[in-house]
């Protein structure tokens, strides 16, 4: 097994930059990672064993040339399959949308082509990014590469995997209520909800554009900081697109490494603990929370009474927005088509046959529960209720960081769960999100770091970091802090696929 | 709260242009009963004092001049499709016989 592997993004470009390897070279020792252990993992739906190697070909030949694109460039990475790809399938893990290749490419995949990362591949999700556990992919579960009987997390449970089994050394994610800090917090590994609108979502297949955002999944706080601020800024084609530079995220969090928060006050959400949050869980938060104290930062608690409520709208405001996104699988302009028995079938019956056929069974009931929510009789009670909790919920953050620099909780409520567990009980799963939603709902940053592992099962421990919007640099700096005072948890011996 | 019924689940499936089969109609109702008697907590929680937020951030229309810009040829727009002649989409009838 290579050395290259298991060497951080940052430290694979300083690799790179020593002339120590070339980026073909360790674009081939992670695909030949993917070889050993994916069969197992399943992090990927795709890969481009070829397409990587060739751009790993141009990088190497670029710095020949002395013309690095970025300091990133020659570093492979991830990309989970819910962002267009020319050339590469993008298919949302569902069958409705199986061998599409999309004919232009996502703003964030422009960007990292331009910076000269080579894509590994695309990786599994739960079908149109719902789900917490990626048991919803229509093309099979991951697998958690601590526990193979585990879940990765989900949506971006592929992403995850594929970095903590060391597959990738960088993955993009998106987070609609927690899809990237859930998996990141059960599969050790950091991930990053940037704020609302600073990273472009073109390209993006919406869930719930109120609420969609793309960011980093890697191993390191320093490694997601130099993912976010080369995805992040302004783009003309997304029109919630905020144009304040995404900048000084790198700087903050080598300024946290050095480990000191003195001047620092970090909230610690009561409603976010206690009942419903698992022991070993509660544990391994306290332990981070003692921590920050020693590293300087002032602790004190703090209340946000509205995020009780924060779930129940979530689950109104995103299927009303999911059963209006997914309208567009009409099979007509792309996508599975399937004609029913009869002479002539019309339009309607054509799509009510393909979206039968093509969806899952948790998008069908989102889809469901969205157009009851806003049909007339209950769109008052239910789906403007919840977009006044909304505000509510964004007056809550605005008076907590009014008193604290950042929030902290745990990220999930547990550590990863068996396979199957919650499959038929979709209360249970939805759970899961509860300490991250109200940062979708609010548009706030939030970074998943990790703080452990569990004394109960060995599996990894989340603690969730939020700052008030567009501060997404003390993320950085109180992640690193915290990263850096925990130590490592994750190491490639730990794991079930070790080899 | 109303109880949400199987055949009120057929509608909205026909609302949302999905055939859900028999059995996918018996497990959805319960289910969404399930779901919407947990989400009904936060009805009237909220009164008019509170203004409705639909988006995390303040939205504003966003304009460019209207010039010509490259985009999609027609072979890659309809690269996609299940179904294509002449270059168009070819679709199934939209009317139906009675129509």
């Amino acid at each position: 097994m290579s050395e290259l592997i298991q060497k951080t993004a940052a430290e694979l470009s300083e690799a790179l930059a020593a002339g120590e390897t070339t980026s073909v070279e360790l674009t081939q020792a992670h695909i030949d990672r993917i070889s050993a252990v994916d069969g197992d993992v399943h992090a990927f739906l795709h890969v481009d064993t070829e397409g990587a190697l060739a751009q790993a070909a141009a990088s190497d030949a670029r710095r020949a040339d002395g013309e690095l694109l970025h300091a990133l460039d020659g570093v492979p990475i991830a990309v989970k399959d819910v962002l267009t790809t020319t050339g590469l399938p993008t298919t949302c893990g569902s069958k409705m949308l199986e061998g599409w290749i999309p004919p232009y490419d996502a703003t964030v995949v422009t960007k990292i082509k331009n910076a000269g990362l080579p894509i590994l591949g695309k990786t599994n999700m739960d079908e149109f990014a719902m789900g917490s556990s990626t048991e919803h992919s229509a093309y099979g579960p991951t697998r958690n590469p601590w526990k193979l009987d585990r879940i990765p997390g989900g949506s971006g449970g592929g992403s995850a995997a594929a970095v903590a089994a060391f597959e990738a050394p960088l993955a993009l994610g998106t987070d609609t209520g927690g899809s990237i800090r859930q998996p990141g917090a059960v599969t050790g590994t950091v991930g990053v909800k940037p704020t609302y609108g600073s990273v472009s979502r073109y390209g993006l297949v919406a869930l719930a554009n109120s609420l969609d955002q793309v960011g980093p999944v890697t191993r390191t706080v320093l490694d997601s900081a130099l993912l976010h601020e080369l995805i992040g800024g302004h783009d003309p084609l997304d029109s919630t697109s905020t144009t304040t530079p995404v900048t000084g995220l790198v700087d903050a969090a080598r300024q946290g490494a050095t480990g000191d928060l003195k001047g620092v006050k970090v909230g610690v959400i009561k409603e976010l603990a206690g009942e419903g949050w698992a022991p070993d869980v509660m544990a391994k938060f306290d332990e981070s929370v003692d921590l920050l104290t020693k590293l300087g930062a002032e602790v004190v608690e703090v209340s946000t009474p509205s995020f009780e409520h924060a779930m129940a709208a979530y689950y109104l405001i995103l299927p009303a927005e999911c059963s209006s996104n997914l309208a567009k699988f009409d099979a007509m302009r792309y996508g599975l088509r399937v004609t029913p028995d009869g002479k002539t079938p019309s339009a309607e019956a054509v799509m009510k046959a393909s979206r039968d056929a093509g969806f899952g069974d948790e998008v069908k009931r989102r889809i469901i529960l969205g157009t009851y929510a806003l049909s007339s009789g209950y769109y008052d009670a239910y789906y403007g209720q919840a977009q006044k909790i909304r505000t509510l919920i964004i007056e809550d953050f605005k008076k907590a960081f009014e008193q604290v620099d950042v929030l902290v909780s745990p990220t999930s409520p547990s550590t990863a769960f068996p396979l199957g567990a919650k499959l038929d009980d979709p209360l249970a799963m939805y759970m899961q999100d509860l300490a991250t939603i109200p940062a979708n709902l609010a548009g706030t940053p939030g970074i998943s770091v990790p703080a452990g592992v569990s004394d109960d099962d060995g599996l990894p421990v989340g603690v969730q970091l939020l700052a008030p919007v567009l501060e997404d640099a003390r993320l950085y700096r109180v992640g690193a802090a915290l990263e850096a005072a925990v130590g490592s948890v994750l190491s490639i011996d730990k794991l079930e696929v070790a080899r | 709260m109303p109880e949400i019924t199987r055949d009120e689940v057929a509608h909205l499936a026909d609302l949302a242009r999905i055939d859900l089969s028999d059995a996918e109609l018996d497990h959805l109702a319960p289910q969404l009963q399930v779901i919407l008697e947990s989400v009904a907590s936060i009805q009237g929680l909220a009164g008019d004092d509170v203004p409705a937020t639909s988006h995390p951030l303040p939205l504003t229309n966003v304009f460019r001049e209207d010039v010509v810009t490259p985009s999609l040829t027609p072979e890659q727009a309809l690269s996609g499709a299940p179904a294509v002649e002449e270059q168009r989409f070819s679709v199934p009838q939209i009317l139906g016989d009675e129509q």
